[in-house]
């Protein structure tokens, strides 16, 4: 690459004028999309910064007020609290889902991919959840958790484990393992289809001959295949963590936007609605946007974050 | 929790447990039969767990309340559609599932036409400054763009247009247009030249050029860009949820908070609920299995 760059480099501005465009006809071929992302995304965006820095009264604001906005929501109640408890249950979604796509999501893809014909059948099936509206989701298994008629329930009666038929949403302290188990569930057809391509991408003479030289499956999969997925892992995770931090479809369906019961099953996208949209407070844009600017720093960062460490591990690793 | 639990200790444990070397060789040739059937355990088995919940929401859509009561896991016989026809007339998800069609349909219309462009410039042009736009759109593929909602919310609040579902329909097409762009131009930087260079000595202009030769060597990348952005865009709940007030104009995802509110005790009718918020999708999986798929994992063997 590093060698044909040049060349071409040298070769081409002759030889295309012909057919490369110029600057209005650019314009013109760019314009619709680049004005309605300029007024639909960047302009929000921009917007959005600058309203954290205002007060409010509803919707008119009232004058700059710095970083009294976020000094509110870092200090004063019910922010600071529903904060912290909100952002341990993104934490918490992100960690459960990391741990099931890299054991579950992980082994099935490493059994799928020695599998020929129902490879496709069993990818069809295992990735059927993920594209299914997470509302749709969360509905679906508020109504297969409920108590009384929940078929999770009658199917642990039905064994014999009436003591496990426990009311998975009404507890507190079950609840948001509910809401982590169901986004786990929902999201494992993702890594499983990313990990298949990356391990089929693995040349085969890699593992051809680690094997003459007398290397076992599991010194394979320790020394060739997991550090040939690095990568892969690394744009896993980032995606997770970014869908586990604006998780809100399945949280508001499973515990309704408040959170419940008792808030347990509070997330900050939930907070950030409910601070915009639900809340008496008179600055509520004010505050709203202060912690949404918070949450957007807070996802960019750790993002970056760690695609810098996973691609550091695979200079490391090759 | 248990599946969090136990799943570590199964799945990396699996490989070695055939034993030594010498006899994983072997299993390799002739097939060891108590690995595999552990395999083809463990694989039929996370496929019910997969499937499972969504094969029961179908079903219990075609029973009554009587028999859901009776037995949570029956099957649905004597067959009965009065709760999708319940659903579709008087919890008004004619209504819904019409606005759902037409916002996706358009959106995603409309997003690829405007990103189709914008990448094919992106690929051809000489203007170096563009890169600067090019990389705009990329940033936002990564940025949580949604938590701009609420000046959006003040904006379209000023021009009338909250509850209109075009207002929607605008939304989703702007945020189609980083993936899009990004898929198009890749597949545009890799067609050659040549083509358009006979086409414009030929007397095409650049429009002409790109209609007409260009977007059909496309069609499987828009193919992809199609399915991609349909799923997401029927799925969304979050910008009908702030942007649409008025029950007319909700679409499914929303139409279902306000449907599990109210008919929380009609049980059929929340799963037919639940079933006609997901059959499109289902169609669009399909019909297309082999797009996603491919999709989801483009760019993995670069």
């Amino acid at each position: 690459m590093a060698i044909t760059v040049p060349r071409t480099a040298r070769r081409r501005p002759p030889r295309n004028t012909g057919i490369q465009l110029g600057l209005v006809p650019s314009l013109a071929f760019i314009m619709p999309a680049l004005v309605l992302f300029a007024v639909l995304i960047m302009y929000p965006m921009g917007a959005a910064l600058s309203y954290s820095f205002y007060g409010w009264q509803g919707t008119a604001r009232d004058g700059f007020v710095g970083f009294a906005n976020y000094v509110t929501l870092l200090t004063q109640q019910p922010y600071a609290d529903q904060l912290w408890r909100g952002f341990s249950h993104n934490l918490l979604l992100f960690a459960g889902a990391f741990v099931f796509q890299n054991s579950l999501g992980l082994g099935i893809a490493l059994l799928l991919h020695r599998r020929q014909r129902t490879k496709r059948l069993f990818q069809t099936m295992f990735t059927l959840p993920y594209l299914v509206s997470p509302m749709v989701i969360g509905y679906l298994w508020s109504l297969m958790l409920s108590p009384l008629f929940g078929p999770v329930n009658a199917i642990l009666r039905g064994v014999g484990l009436e003591s496990l038929a426990l009311p998975w949403l009404g507890d507190p302290a079950l609840a948001i393992w509910m809401v982590v188990l169901v986004s786990g569930w929902q999201w494992i057809g993702f890594p499983i289809l990313l990990y298949g391509a990356a391990i089929g991408g693995i040349p085969v003479e890699l593992d051809e001959a680690a094997s003459l030289d007398g290397a076992t499956a599991l010194t394979r999969l320790r020394y060739i295949t997991l550090p040939m997925l690095v990568p892969t892992m690394g744009i896993v995770t980032v995606l997770t963590f970014i869908g586990a931090m604006e998780a809100m479809a399945i949280p508001f369906a499973l515990g309704g936007s408040s959170g419940s019961p008792a808030g347990s099953t509070d997330v900050m996208m939930l907070l950030f609605y409910r601070t915009a949209f639900e809340s008496g407070n008179p600055n509520s844009i004010g505050v709203s946007s202060a912690l949404a600017t918070v949450l957007f720093l807070f996802i960019l960062g750790i993002s970056v974050g760690i695609t810098r460490v996973m691609r550091r591990a695979e200079r490391r690793l090759s | 929790m248990t599946v969090v639990d136990t799943s570590p200790s199964t799945a990396p444990v699996r490989p070695p447990e055939p034993g030594g070397d010498r006899r994983r060789t072997r299993t390799k040739q002739s097939g060891h039969w108590m690995p595999r059937l552990l395999v083809n355990v463990l694989l039929w088995g996370y496929a019910v767990v997969a499937v499972g919940p969504l094969v029961l929401m179908v079903n219990n859509a075609l029973r009554t309340q009587q028999q859901i009561a009776a037995e949570p896991l029956g099957l649905p016989f004597p067959i009965s559609f009065t709760s999708f026809q319940e659903a579709w007339v008087t919890a008004s998800f004619d209504t819904y599932f019409t606005n759902s069609i037409v916002v996706t349909v358009t959106s995603v219309a409309l997003s690829t036409f405007v990103s189709l462009m914008a990448a094919y410039a992106f690929a051809r042009t000489r203007v170096r400054g563009l890169r600067s736009i090019e990389g705009l759109f990329l940033a936002g593929l990564m940025l949580p763009v949604h938590l701009a909602v609420l000046p959006l919310f003040f904006m379209l609040d000023q021009l009338g247009m909250t509850s209109n579902i075009v207002s929607l329909i605008l939304v989703y097409t702007a945020l189609g247009i980083p993936f899009s762009t990004f898929v198009l131009a890749v597949f545009f930087r890799q067609l050659p030249q040549e083509l358009e260079e006979a086409a414009r000595l030929d007397g095409a202009g650049p429009f002409r050029a790109f209609w007409s030769i260009m977007v059909p060597l496309v069609r499987p990348a828009l193919a992809t860009v199609v399915v991609f952005r349909f799923v997401p865009v029927w799925n969304d709940f979050f910008y009908p949820l702030i942007l649409m007030r008025d029950r007319d104009s909700y679409t499914l995802p929303v139409g279902l908070t306000r449907f599990f509110g109210e008919y929380s005790t009609d049980w059929p009718q929340l799963f037919a609920g639940l079933t006609i918020a997901t059959l499109p999708l289902v169609v669009v999986f399909l019909l297309a299995t082999r797009q996603i798929i491919s999709g989801l994992t483009s760019g993995m063997s670069k």
